[in-house]
């Protein structure tokens, strides 16, 4: 077989819309870090064990490496670079600062990812629930715990937030 | 480019080949069973051998594909195990068949006497689904400990059962159960009966030119108590040892059909039968469930590794034995209040 094979495809990528001639062997991690040059999605394993390369798809989380990049033609693909507002950093992200959630950083992207999902999910997590909900996610420095703070921060921020909106209207 | 102190080359004229552009235009379907022609130069590096891509949008198209290519080819389902296989080289197909297009693949129908999932549904909705919870928990139970979410979003009920995985939870909630899978080829149809489908670790009834198509599990009431425990390393890790249990009452509280399936200890799901005959007749008390932590693991020939040794397991498989039956004693004690 030859390895040359490649393949046209479209797909929305952080809310732009983005067209590619990929090899069928490449891998959907692989495709958005060299060929996307968004690098803020890591690739820690390779093998579907550690979740730092986890990206939206379609509004779920799932990881870049255990996915081929001509699988997500006409999908909607969110990295952790399309997380960012237009006024800043996401509670998430704030919150992750505030409570030192990261240390050397390389597990950060596919956290914040995941995290992102679990309070679109659940709201109003229990810390069980997020503990069970990022289990998929490993980080080798802070033992987890300033991670959960952070969630459990950023839920009540956007909580917070909201509840401050509909007061005021 | 230089990784790791050497060079490697061919990447640059890689990239330059590599088209890429933000447009406003919209996406285009791509034509049906897309396979694409060669072009120019070398890919490396990249972590899978190199494969030959289709996706077919029908059964049909996957069938006709199967006859073809037989033994080269390899069906790709959520990618789960597969694709990490592929990525260490441990897998090399020469074609793979994506099913992520096929929607007759994706339908999850209540039958009348059980649920029938299509075998491209994905784990995480298979277990959310309104009609799992009501009509089969067992199913959502187990695939609960499926994994992580990340990992449930893409996996399928199909592809666990097919790949079959000693440590998987699904197959052994199908052996519980006796599910019914429908396998399909060029030639034909057949249903096979889950204690009937699996082989041995990672090997089933499926020859190379089928496709397992369907699976189906009877549907439970709520005179039906199940539960599934397991033990792993990690929580959504590979189990050690797991065990979907599955009990109906009479009305006047003694066990009636007991089914226990273990999975992670052999090499395939076992039920342990000397124990549901055990227990057949009998109403569940603490002495009766001692009896039973007892017997729990002895039917068994356990497998010794790297995280557990046989006897290990044995005394796991008891005490999963156990606190079954602690929960269906609580349960039932529940049911009658």
């Amino acid at each position: 077989m030859n390895s040359n094979e490649t393949m046209r495809i479209a797909l929305t990528v952080n809310g732009q819309r983005v067209t590619a001639e990929v090899p069928a062997r490449y891998l959907l991690a692989d495709f958005v870090r060299h060929q996307l040059r968004l690098t803020g999605t890591h690739v820690g394993c390779a093998h579907g064990a550690c979740g730092a390369c986890t990206v939206l798809l379609d509004g779920r989380p799932v990881r870049s490496c255990t996915i081929f990049a001509v699988q997500v033609d006409g999908s909607e693909l969110q990295t952790v670079e399309g997380l960012c507002r237009e006024d800043g950093m996401s509670p998430l992200q704030e919150q992750f600062r505030t409570n030192h959630a990261l240390q050397c950083g390389y597990c950060t992207p596919g956290m914040l990812i995941s995290a992102t999902a679990l309070l679109s999910e659940i709201p109003d997590p229990s810390e069980e629930q997020i503990r069970r909900y990022m289990a998929g996610n490993l980080c080798r420095c802070t033992g987890y715990q300033p991670i959960v703070l952070a969630i459990r921060a950023a839920a009540d921020m956007i909580n917070g937030r909201s509840e401050a909106r509909e007061r005021s209207s | 480019m230089v990784i790791g102190g050497k060079a490697v080359c061919s990447f640059s004229s890689f990239w330059s080949e590599l088209y890429c552009e933000t447009t406003d235009r919209s996406v285009e379907e791509p034509a049906t069973s897309t396979r694409m022609t060669l072009g120019g130069k070398s890919c490396e590096p990249m972590k899978p051998a190199p494969f030959s891509y289709f996706s077919p949008r029908s059964i049909g198209e996957v069938l006709e594909l199967l006859a073809q290519y037989g033994p080269d080819a390899r069906v790709l389902a959520g990618g789960q195990s597969l694709v990490p296989l592929i990525n260490l080289r441990m897998a090399r197909p020469d074609v793979l068949i994506d099913l992520s297009h096929c929607d007759d693949l994706k339908k999850i129908e209540h039958t009348g006497s059980g649920i029938r999932y299509g075998a491209m549904i994905r784990q995480y909705d298979a277990q959310l689904a309104k009609v799992t919870r009501e009509h089969c928990p067992l199913v959502s139970m187990a695939l609960a400990h499926a994994g992580p979410v990340a990992v449930r979003n893409r996996a399928t009920v199909g592809g666990t059962l097919a790949h079959a995985d000693r440590s998987a939870e699904l197959p052994g909630v199908a052996v519980a159960m006796n599910a019914t899978l429908v396998i399909e080829s060029h030639s034909g149809t057949r249903e096979v009966r889950a204690d009937q489908f699996f082989r041995g670790d990672m090997t089933t009834c499926i020859e190379a030119h089928e496709l397992l198509r369907s699976v189906t599990f009877p549907a439970t009431d709520h005179s039906c108590f199940c539960h599934f425990l397991e033990v792993g390393l990690r929580q959504e890790g590979v189990a050690i040892a797991g065990i979907a249990a599955l009990i109906r009452f009479d009305d006047g509280g003694t066990v009636k059909d007991p089914r226990f399936a273990v999975v992670g200890v052999e090499a395939a799901p076992v039920r342990l039968k000397a124990l549901e005959s055990e227990l057949v007749g009998r109403a569940l008390t603490p002495a009766i469930i001692a009896g039973a932590r007892n017997l729990g693991g002895q039917e068994l020939d356990p497998a010794a590794d790297a995280h557990a040794s046989a006897s290990y397991r044995r005394r796991l498989t008891a005490s999963l034995v156990e606190e079954a039956l602690e929960r269906a004693l609580q349960w039932r004690r529940h049911e009658l209040q």
